[in-house]
């Protein structure tokens, strides 16, 4: 049956393979290009996982151990050959072209697909080198476009090969021509921001998440105790509490240590990863809305620190500085935000009225809201304050809420729904001027999309 | 209350919701600067979602009374026409839920405002739209209803108009997506 899958497998192929000269790739002029030749070995691994699955099956055991040596050496000869047959076929079936307008990926083996991937909709690129990748001196390329669940990725490029088209696919999306996008190669990049690892030790420690975790693990394991009283459910309780502690300390150190920030003609470029490497490279133009967090206990022993996230549609990274201070977090913003000063926009920031305390006794005191030059600006939290910035050439709906409570209290909230799926709200503002609010916002944001850069910034540089 | 012909309430016979005001104020207008607009739903979703109430809540009645009288003692059967007299609440509720849908249709952006205790407002810059759908389920084509829902690249935006006429639905579709094209923004 699997010689047989393979072998229409191949046959369909054959007709759809357009190799450099061939009619299809001549059409549109595009080079098609095979993946790193390590990547069979990757993918040699989905049938030695069916192998070693089968193995685990008591029956094929036995039957195993009533044959000789010769014959088990065979089928492991014979399983390690296919498996290789396949990494190799798959590979072999897998191909991307960069076009001016878009990356297709044709892959797939018994199942064909091919992804076009429209450069305008691509949102950001990121290098991953996970370890064993890093050995080899490979790594992937994910691609983070809107509209797509999971991300599209190129698994593997020599790790040259990845950042030239790392380069080349930002250069293209940027606005640049096909042949000055190949010769521009890898932008310069100018450092921004590094987080030494002693800082970063000291911030990790000191989030609330890691309160949180302890304390969840805490009170599992008490509970576990008191209703199960049994030592196995103890002790799957801590243990279970102990990975939650190890992944907002040691995870978390670990995926952030030697975060840097560079900027480049490109996009904000953010390294970190102490085992498996990340190179993401966002342009500017696509954030939809930044977030700077001061956590209960940093504000209290370290009065200037902030961790800086952001939201970029269809990417999953949502960190860009986790943990600086408020200068250099100020000068990382200036990049996404160049006519955003934060300590005016806090300066800006109005409280919600007295009369929310009716609503929201205790977190009303951290409600508030400014509007200021190009963002509109909401704040809220109590552990954790958490202002929220949101260009007004972003927002994608404006919406005004009022409950029968908030009516007799005379209150209104105001949300702003941004391309990155997340909704920022300027909760329990006075009723009339959460109205001026709302028809401000859509006037402001109206003309925020006029001002705003192009998509492809870079037409724009470079027609002056 | 005074009717159009086709039982839409029309502009000045609805009172402007308290949410609409400021929209009415030539600053936060659009470039025409003409005053917005509203518009409601036809009468036919009031009745439609009646003759729901109406289908549901006596069988509901039947039901509980017959099964608490059955059940437990013949004096509780009484609580079955409590369904009714919620239906007889629903009935005024949904007359003031219908009356509170209202859309304008102003230059640069759609506004929706709804809710009568639970108020909201929506405002969807056309240029923002990535698609218009228009749908009618089996009870809305027995009415001759359909509804209009506009999606942006957020989930959170909630704009949603029902019980629209087929032929308004499509107008809306079509005046959206040929303002959504004009003005169109990315991402």
């Amino acid at each position: 049956m699997r010689t047989d899958a393979e072998r229409t497998g191949r046959a369909s192929t054959e007709p759809a393979r357009t190799g450099p000269g061939m009619p299809g790739a001549g059409q549109t002029g595009a080079r098609e290009r095979r993946l790193h030749p390590v990547t069979p070995l990757r993918r040699a691994w989905a049938p030695l996982t069916a192998v070693v699955f089968l193995l685990k099956q008591d029956w094929i055991r036995e039957w195993l151990t009533d044959l000789d040596w010769g014959w088990l050496a065979a089928g492991g000869l014979l399983a390690v050959l296919a498996s290789a047959a396949y990494g190799a076929q798959s590979w072999r079936c897998t191909y991307y072209a960069l076009t001016a307008t878009e990356l297709r990926i044709r892959s797939g083996l018994f199942f064909r697909r091919t992804a076009h991937i429209r450069l305008e909709r691509l949102q950001a690129v990121e290098i991953a080198e996970p370890l064993l990748a890093r050995l080899v001196g490979v790594a992937k390329l994910k691609l983070d476009v809107i509209g797509t669940e999971a991300k599209d990725e190129l698994a593997y490029l020599g790790k040259r090969e990845a950042r030239e088209l790392r380069a080349e696919l930002l250069a293209l999306a940027a606005g640049f021509t096909p042949q000055d996008a190949q010769a521009a190669g890898e932008a310069p990049a100018r450092e921004l921001a590094r987080v030494a690892p002693k800082t970063l030790a000291t911030a990790v420690l000191l989030h609330n998440a890691v309160g949180w975790a302890l304390l969840t693990s805490a009170i599992g394991t008490v509970a576990a105790w008191w209703a199960l009283d049994s030592v196995w459910a103890i002790l799957a309780a801590a243990t279970t509490g102990l990975g939650l502690v190890w992944a907002a300390t040691g995870g978390r150190f670990m995926g952030e240590y030697d975060w840097t920030v560079a900027k480049s003609p490109d996009g904000l470029r953010l390294d970190h990863g102490l085992l498996d490497r990340k190179h993401e490279t966002v342009p500017p133009g696509r954030v939809q809305a930044v977030r700077v967090q001061r956590p209960l206990l940093w504000r209290m022993l370290h009065r200037d620190w902030v961790r800086v996230e952001l939201d970029v549609a269809g990417s999953d990274n949502s960190l860009l500085l986790p943990v600086a201070d408020t200068a250099t977090a100020q000068r990382v913003i200036a990049c996404i935000l160049p006519r955003t000063d934060l300590a005016e926009v806090r300066a800006a920031l109005r409280p919600a009225p007295r009369r929310a305390r009716g609503r929201a006794p205790v977190r009303a005191g951290c409600y508030a809201f400014a509007v200021h030059g190009e963002v509109f600006a909401a704040s809220s939290g109590l552990l954790t304050p958490t202002l929220s910035l949101v260009p007004h050439a972003k927002v994608q709906s404006v919406r005004g809420r009022q409950g029968p409570w908030k009516r007799a209290l005379g209150l209104r909230d105001v949300m702003v729904d941004t391309g990155a799926d997340t909704t920022v709200v300027a909760a329990l503002r006075p009723a009339d001027e959460a109205l001026e609010i709302i028809a401000g916002q859509a006037e402001r944001s109206r003309t925020g999309r006029q001002e705003a850069r192009p998509d492809r910034w870079m037409s724009e540089v470079l027609a002056k | 209350m005074q009717e159009g012909k086709t039982g839409i309430p029309v502009q000045g016979e609805i009172g402007v919701p308290d949410g609409a005001g400021v929209f009415e104020a030539g600053g936060a207008e659009g470039s025409e600067g003409a005053a917005t607009e509203w518009r409601g739903v036809p009468r036919e979703l009031l009745r439609m979602r009646r003759l729901m109430l109406v289908l549901t809540m006596p069988p509901l009645a039947v039901l509980t009374a017959v099964l608490l009288g059955w059940l437990v003692t013949p004096a509780l059967a009484a609580a079955g026409a409590l369904w009714l007299l919620l239906a007889a609440w629903c009935w005024q509720v949904l007359e003031r839920n219908w009356r509170s849908w209202r859309y304008a249709e102003r230059a640069d952006d759609l506004l929706i405002s709804r809710g009568v205790l639970w108020q909201e407002l929506t405002v969807v810059p056309y240029g923002r739209m990535q698609l218009v759908e228009v749908t009618s389920g089996p009870l809305e084509r027995h009415f001759g209803l359909a509804t209009v829902q506009l999606r942006t690249a957020a989930s959170g935006t909630d704009a949603r108009i029902p019980g629209l006429e087929p032929a308004e639905a499509a107008r809306l579709r079509d005046q959206l997506t040929e303002l959504g094209e004009a003005r169109s923004a990315g991402l």
